[in-house]
């Protein structure tokens, strides 16, 4: 059989030749064509591509695309126009359907927000008082032979007739029963129970407590104890009737110390202002009651006083 | 004559709404692309070669009109155009939902190149929002093109196919 017969005149085995004029079957021509648009066209995106990309904005290129563009700036206008009416009740829809989803959204963030503000007050309360402990630490008025030992407050006073607080230092940072606790406004109390990592501090307030003491002004000596409620919460016990104590005098530890014995509390701290002062002639001493500096009901952080001897670090 | 003017209405037309209108629009976290849609339901239409000239000059549009660097929508139209009527005039011939398949496909093509194609040219490009909002835009697409078709259908008359027969021979 010869080898240019058609495909149809192969099946049907009839020896019919091929026009000798040498075109290409109408299939062939068309795919032809079509890839040669194809191709054509993407040589000449590929061009433009080019031109466009090596002018950079200024050229023969660049300059009819701006023409054009501006050609077409009214139908973009128009369209815009035609489409704003659209596209604002799309806008004003959709912002209504997203507008409960904003809302609970909103309000967990301002929960947190609220919550981060509390946070930082706190901090800043915190910094404050610290700072403040450190001032006093580093201070004139700290007293000497003693190192400082910054502690939290973990717990408070529980009630009327629970005068101690729970402070988050310990044996392990050098704590021990009996030392002085203060704050950058006055004493505090002692240690009355030392843990590993925490420390029970029984407060001046308590019943079982007591503080030689002494009046800055009158030097006379006394003895600070629990006082008979909130409005006079200490007393000064043992001042003698001569003593002229006065409201508002300054109340300080007097610090005593002998050759076997001395006061728990160092000379100086601290402790009260005179707030009431009575005489009757059946007393034996002088009535003062003392209001503390340190706001007992309210601490929050203190520091323990641990004699330089015994090798405590201040946090 | 009416097939190039009802082509180019539908490409000039599509253009413009898609600069003017839908640039920025968001529909299922995705921008519809409708001048794509367009350009590969003409080629369905139309044909492979009426679809990548078409391709070709919406490319062109969207280029000039956004001032961007001509030719680079040009390439990625001008292959969906010439695809997509090659899926016409072939696999796709008679088939009910070519429509959304090609333009389903040949979004999710069309956005991996036109990528690949900002990425050579050294332009900035998020490859990360270009692959996530893939499916979505293609998606999208392909719910238009159902509609896009019909408006397609009913601008441009069909062209005679060109595997048809044009002699007979009595044997």
């Amino acid at each position: 059989m010869p080898r240019n017969r058609t495909a149809r005149t192969a099946v049907l085995g009839v020896s019919v030749r091929r026009p000798a004029d040498g075109k290409l079957p109408t299939r062939t021509t068309a795919a032809l064509r079509r890839r040669l648009v194809v191709g054509g066209l993407v040589l000449l995106s590929l061009v433009l591509v080019t031109l466009s990309y090596r002018e950079d904005g200024d050229g023969p290129v660049a300059g009819a695309q701006n023409v054009a563009a501006a050609g077409l700036r009214p139908f973009q206008i128009a369209a815009d126009r035609v489409a704003k009416p659209f596209r604002d009740a799309y806008g004003w829809s959709s912002s209504l359907l997203d507008a409960r989803s904003d809302a609970a959204r909103l309000e967990k963030e301002n929960e947190l927000l609220r919550q981060q503000v509390a946070e930082r007050q706190l901090a800043l309360r915190e910094n404050v008082r610290l700072r403040k402990l450190l001032a006093y630490r580093n201070g004139p008025r700290f007293p000497e032979g003693y190192d400082g030992l910054a502690a939290a407050v973990l717990s408070r006073p529980a009630g009327a007739y629970a005068q101690a607080i729970v402070i988050a230092a310990g044996r392990n940072d050098g704590v021990r029963v009996d030392d002085p606790v203060v704050t950058q406004d006055g004493l505090v109390g002692r240690v009355s129970r030392a843990g590993s990592r925490t420390a029970q501090v029984t407060l001046l307030t308590d019943d079982s407590s007591a503080a030689s003491a002494l009046d800055v002004e009158t030097q006379a000596f006394g003895i600070v104890r629990s006082g008979d409620g909130p409005r006079a919460p200490l007393r000064l016990d043992r001042v003698p009737k001569e003593a002229n104590v006065r409201f508002g005098d300054t109340i300080v530890t007097s610090g005593w110390s002998s050759p076997r014995l001395s006061s728990l509390y160092p000379r100086g701290i601290r402790i009260g202002r005179v707030t009431s002062v009575g005489l009757t002639d059946t007393d034996l001493y002088t009535q003062v009651q003392v209001k503390p500096f340190a706001d007992l009901n309210a601490l929050e952080a203190v520091v323990v006083l641990i004699p330089s001897d015994r090798g405590a670090t201040f946090p | 004559m009416r097939l190039a003017l009802g082509i180019a209405l539908l490409v000039f037309v599509a253009a413009v709404v898609q600069v003017t209108v839908l640039t920025g629009a968001r529909l299922l976290w995705a921008e519809p692309d409708l001048l794509l849609v367009t350009i590969v339901c003409v080629a369905l239409v139309a044909g492979s070669v009426p679809g990548a000239v078409a391709g070709f000059a919406g490319g062109l549009l969207i280029d000039v009109m956004t001032l961007g660097t001509l030719g680079v929508t040009s390439i990625v139209l001008t292959l969906a155009g010439y695809w997509a009527g090659r899926y016409g005039e072939t696999t796709g011939r008679g088939r009910r939902f070519a429509p959304v398949i090609a333009t389903f496909a040949i979004s999710l093509l069309a956005g991996i190149g036109g990528v690949a194609l900002h990425f050579l040219l050294d332009q900035p490009v998020s490859a990360r929002v270009a692959f996530v909002t893939a499916l979505p835009s293609a998606i999208v697409a392909a719910a238009l093109a159902l509609g896009v078709q019909r408006i397609a259908r009913a601008s441009i008359s069909e062209p005679p196919r060109l595997e048809r027969a044009r002699q007979v021979e009595l044997v």
